[in-house]
């Protein structure tokens, strides 16, 4: 009992989880919503993932070619995803983006500029026009610098009108969450602890907003960092909340594999945009061998209509080094298995021998000076050797689309950003993310604010559960019979990396499964060394079990899913099934074993679906949802004609 | 490839630590932080470090390697001789909270206190049109990381606690003219902020700031020289100024900067468009003496003793030094005579006052 009562408690009427781009958005628009706001980060405030995103950010503002539309994007985005995306969050992300990008200006970001003095727009791998906001390549760092700028502005305002900076919107930073406490089935709370002293915190807040970011930390070469625990998935399974496309990981296909320093660091897109073209060791240009017939059509037979593209987009179709992500990634994997990859196990990213070096450090100055720096490897003088990363998730929380509001027997929680699920289907396009969190984590945040308004009565904290957060808490500290938590991430990360990855067969996965049951006994058992005050082992030993369950999601959802499509690769069902693109894979927690259940995909409005050619549906729909778009279009044809 | 390496990392917390001793494994193409992290994973399983990208762009890593403010993600081990021992103390100008992590909240409180950008009035959302060489110059400053290294090298605040207060530090001057060559910052008092509120007259542009900046940012020459020569050109010309000096030979100067410890001004005070002679600091003496041309506000602490350690030895840092005497306490880049208007000014007796 005396652990409980020298807790320090707040009360908040919205608390944020995360302070990446969607945590910080959530944030000022739950704050602007005039509520009491709290955000909490594992790291220091303007640390977190977002700063890493370096190509831009998605948004059809039309600037650098006319001819983009909110309808176009969605197009895009909804081909990306190969169909499973939930149409209706890929239908407002694509309206609402250019004006989440424009707000971001009033907040003070500087983006680049075209001639006429607008945002600049730059290709992107997967979208037909150029698209992407960006700031040279630190655009991630611009987003959150600019959100982060914006609550010290508010702050500011608040300084002001009450004398206190903390008056409605305060920054818990290196404070990290471990459960999150309910009063029935309505969140009652947040319950963490500071990193730096070790010391428990408890949130008391009717509405909590999950902005915790991904789960690459679970696989050995990733572009992830510590950060990337599956923290906010695990948080939403427990409580009662569900996630759906775990199957889904974009591992990005041009990450760095030599030297060691720099591995998985991530070659953007843009260097494919702006001229580099991937190739194996017998310097072939590979990638015309592996344009898929879905994409036939948009994109360059020849190496020379291909590098005309540069200079004249409207007349020449697109190199094939700017297919989609996971087609680029399953094409270096096809070219290294072949024997044909570079010594470390890639393959080679040209882009020195095509564009000169003062072109390239122009175009790409912090790629030039990151690589020159960390590992004196000169991208305007050889080639880089990259191989596929795991990058991003595109599964998540199950939300509601237009308030971010959870799934399952869960009220009062809401998510937003990379640990929301659906907005992106089974792959995400390059930029698309940046934008996503902005569009629904100002969703997540306003609805948070109003779903706090609406209540009768607080849901009150149980002291027995939190009690019981804290014995969780304290248990690897006070072992020390059990193992070492590094040791268990590392075999963690061995199992998913070489059962779950990139390319899946049925009996790794099985396999897969029996080995994570047996790390589940271990990491129940892990143990700390050392005492509370900013320890990283024990940090370490309490991020292991949302790790665990995660990628057991990942493993089960994979080994389910008989079809290659997106960011899921089977190599024993390689093709893409129609019939599996009407099932979402929903994960849900019974106790403490994850449970799959199968779930149909809503059916896109007609107006949405009217905006794809016939030709192109059939790729992905059944014949009867063919037969149900005939229709659509004979109905419209006679509405017209009346 | 790989090879034992002997390690010297400070262990503790604010209570007191030491220097210890670790052999470990080092491989080709590793930097400082793969070690860490190595030891980590081995011997050192509680080694408290952060980082987050490993990848230079999120600036947690910060910490100092063999005396130099570094990040630990940015330096590869291969700068280091074969049997070279490297020593990796926390960041000196802020308190220790364990091991390699230190309490930088002094950054953020400098930050909050920091004006906003105030957007333009009448130009709504999706109108803001800016032509791209007019962004590029504050663009340079929207590059910085927040890794505070030049905030932990920076001598005014390196080993004087007690200028903390009134000293904001490079990034956040870099932060003013960033908002200062903003093409559509509505507020005019940038500059003049930075002098009176920020303790932009503490810095002697010593560039040591500079030369840390992960990210090559030219802190001094674009950020702090232009703020300073703009507040300079509005308050002050030579002549006069030299006139008054040599009127007043004999009394006793009065010494107005303003500074937070005097309580003359709150951040709030340095409203958009005053335009004040003094730097916005409405302190009607120092007004006066600037209109009159004589400038007592750059006045700067007293020069700092070397910081020598209990035996009276210069610690590692001066043992390491590139150079093959001392520094000059003047800066590097100083040259003699210097011009008047880069004097600076510490009165005999201006600790006494406060
Ligand atoms: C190298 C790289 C390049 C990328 N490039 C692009 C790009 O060009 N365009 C694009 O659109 N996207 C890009 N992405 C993807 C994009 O950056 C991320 O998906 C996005 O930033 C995620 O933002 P977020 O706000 O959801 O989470 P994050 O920014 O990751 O923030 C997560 C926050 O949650 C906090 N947190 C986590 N767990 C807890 C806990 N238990 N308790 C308290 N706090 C917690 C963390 O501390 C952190 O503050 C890139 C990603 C990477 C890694
Ligand atoms: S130039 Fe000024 S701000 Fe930079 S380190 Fe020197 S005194 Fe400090
Ligand atoms: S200005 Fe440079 S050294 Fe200073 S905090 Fe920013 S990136 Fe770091
Ligand atoms: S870990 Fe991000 S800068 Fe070093």
């Amino acid at each position: 009992m005396t652990t409980t009562t020298r807790i320090e408690r707040h009360h908040y009427d919205v608390v944020v989880i995360g302070a990446g781009g969607a945590g910080l958005r959530a944030a000022i628009e739950a704050r602007l919503a005039g509520k009491k706001t709290a955000i909490i980060s594992k790291s220091l405030f303007g640390k977190a993932h977002t700063v890493m995103a370096e190509g831009g950010a998605a948004a059809a503002m039309g600037n650098v070619n006319s001819r983009d539309n909110w309808q176009v994007h969605f197009r895009d985005t909804m081909r990306g995803g190969k169909f499973l995306n939930n149409f209706r969050m890929a239908e407002l992300h694509a309206k609402e983006s250019p004006q989440r990008i424009w707000e971001l200006e009033t907040y003070g970001a500087l983006f680049d500029r075209t001639k006429d003095g607008k945002i600049s727009q730059r290709n992107f791998g997967g979208h037909e026009y150029p698209r992407l906001a960006h700031v040279g390549d630190r655009t991630g760092l611009e987003l959150i610098r600019t959100l982060q700028q914006k609550i010290v502005s508010l702050q500011q305002e608040d300084q002001r009108e009450f004398g206190s900076y903390d008056a409605r919107i305060r920054v818990f930073s290196e404070t990290t969450i471990t459960e999150l406490l309910l009063d029935g089935d309505r969140v009652a709370g947040a319950f963490g602890y500071y990193r730096e002293s070790g010391e428990f915190i408890l949130f008391e807040a009717p509405a909590v907003v999950l902005a915790t970011g991904g789960v690459g930390r679970s696989y050995k070469v990733t572009s992830n960092s510590w950060e990337y625990t599956g923290d906010g998935h695990a948080l939403a399974l427990r409580a009662g909340a569900t996630l759906i496309n775990m199957e889904f990981l974009q591992f990005h296909p041009t990450g760095m594999v030599w030297p060691p320093s720099v591995k998985g660091i991530l070659v953007t897109e843009s260097v494919r945009g702006d001229g580099g073209v991937l190739k194996n060791s017998d310097g072939k240009r590979f990638m015309f061998d592996y344009v898929p017939d879905v994409f036939r059509k948009q994109y360059a037979e020849t190496e020379e209509e291909a590098d005309r593209w540069y200079t004249d987009p409207d007349n020449n179709r697109r190199p094939p080094e700017l297919l989609p992500r996971d087609e680029v990634a399953r094409a270096i994997n096809s070219e290294v298995k072949a024997g044909r990859g570079s010594p470390a196990g890639g393959v080679f990213l040209d882009i020195a021998s095509r564009r000169s070096a003062d072109e390239i450090r122009r175009r790409l100055p912090s790629m030039y000076h990151q690589f020159k720096e960390l590992a004196d490897v000169d991208i305007t003088a050889e080639p880089m050797e990259v191989g596929p990363t795991c990058h991003y998730v595109m599964g998540g929380v199950e939300v509601d689309p237009d308030s971010g509001a959870a799934f399952g027997h869960v009220r009062g929680l809401f998510a937003a950003g990379e640990v929301s699920g659906g907005m992106h289907g089974s792959n995400r396009l390059g930029g698309n993310s940046l934008s996503d969190l902005l569009v629904f984590a100002k969703r997540a945040g306003g609805h948070a604010a109003s779903y706090a308004d609406g209540l009768a009565a607080r849901p009150k904290v149980a002291v027995h559960e939190v009690e019981a957060a804290v014995e969780t808490a304290l248990a690897p500290l006070q072992r020390d019979t059990g193992e070492n938590p590094y040791t268990l991430q590392q075999d963690l990360q061995a199992v998913m990396g070489d059962l779950v990855g990139i390319i899946r067969r049925e009996g790794e996965l099985a396999d897969a499964l029996v080995r994570l049951a047996e790390l589940r006994e271990r990491v129940a058992k892990v143990s700390a060394a050392g005492g509370r005050r900013y320890n990283p082992g024990w940090h370490l030993a309490l991020d292991l079990r949302n790790m665990l369950v995660v990628s057991e999601c990942t493993a089960k959802a994979a080994l389910e899913r008989q079809e290659s499509r997106g960011g899921h690769t089977r190599e024993d069902y390689p093709a893409m099934e129609p019939k599996w693109r009407q099932v979402n894979l929903v994960c849900a927690l019974d106790g403490d074993t994850v449970q799959l259940t199968r779930k149909p995909l809503p059916k896109m409005r007609p107006e949405l679906i009217g905006l794809f050619d016939r030709a192109e549906l059939a790729k992905y729909l059944t014949d009867e949802e063919l037969a149900d778009f005939d229709a659509l279009v004979a109905d419209a044809g006679e509405a017209d004609n009346r | 490839m790989s090879a034992k390496r002997q390690f010297r990392i400070w262990r503790g917390d604010e209570t007191g630590g030491d220097l210890q001793d670790y052999m470990v494994e080092v491989n080709e193409g590793e930097v400082v932080l793969d070690v860490i992290h190595r030891l980590q994973a081995t011997d050192a399983p509680d080694l408290a470090c952060r980082w987050n990208c490993k990848a230079g762009k999120c600036g947690s890593c910060s910490m100092e390697i063999n005396g130099k403010p570094r990040l630990g993600c940015m330096t590869r081990m291969s700068t280091f001789g074969d049997d070279e021992t490297v020593t990796v103390t926390p960041l000196r100008t802020f308190p220790v909270i364990r091991d390699l992590v230190t309490d930088v909240s002094f950054n953020y409180e400098k930050a909050r206190e920091t004006p906003a950008f105030a957007p333009p009035a009448d130009v709504a959302p999706g109108d803001y049109r800016m032509q791209q060489v007019d962004v590029e110059r504050s663009q340079e400053f929207r590059k910085c990381i927040e890794c505070f290294l030049c905030q932990t090298v920076c001598h005014v605040i390196r080993d004087h606690e007690e200028n903390k207060q009134a000293f904001s530090g490079p990034r956040y001057f870099i932060r003013a003219a960033e908002l200062d060559m903003h093409p559509l910052d509505a507020r005019t008092d940038r500059k003049e902020y930075a002098q009176a509120e920020q303790g932009l007259g503490f810095c002697n542009i010593t560039k040591c700031c500079t030369e840390v900046c992960p990210e090559h940012i030219k802190i001094t020459d674009n950020g702090i020289i232009p703020m300073k020569e703009r507040v300079v050109d509005r308050r002050y010309d030579p002549l006069v100024w030299l006139g008054s000096k040599i009127f007043r030979r004999g009394e006793t100067p009065q010494t107005s900067v303003t500074t937070a410890r005097q309580g003359s001004a709150t951040p709030g005070s340095a409203r958009g468009g005053v335009h004040s002679h003094a730097g916005g600091s409405h302190d009607s003496r120092a007004e006066a003496q600037a209109q009159s041309g004589v400038n007592w506000h750059r006045e700067v602490p007293h020069p700092t003793a070397p910081a020598v350690d209990d035996r009276g030895k210069l610690p590692l840092t001066e043992l390491t030094f590139d150079r093959a005497a001392a520094p000059s306490p003047f800066g590097d880049d100083v040259t003699f005579p210097l011009p008047p208007e880069h004097l600076n000014f510490a009165h005999p007796e201006q600790d006494n006052k406060h």
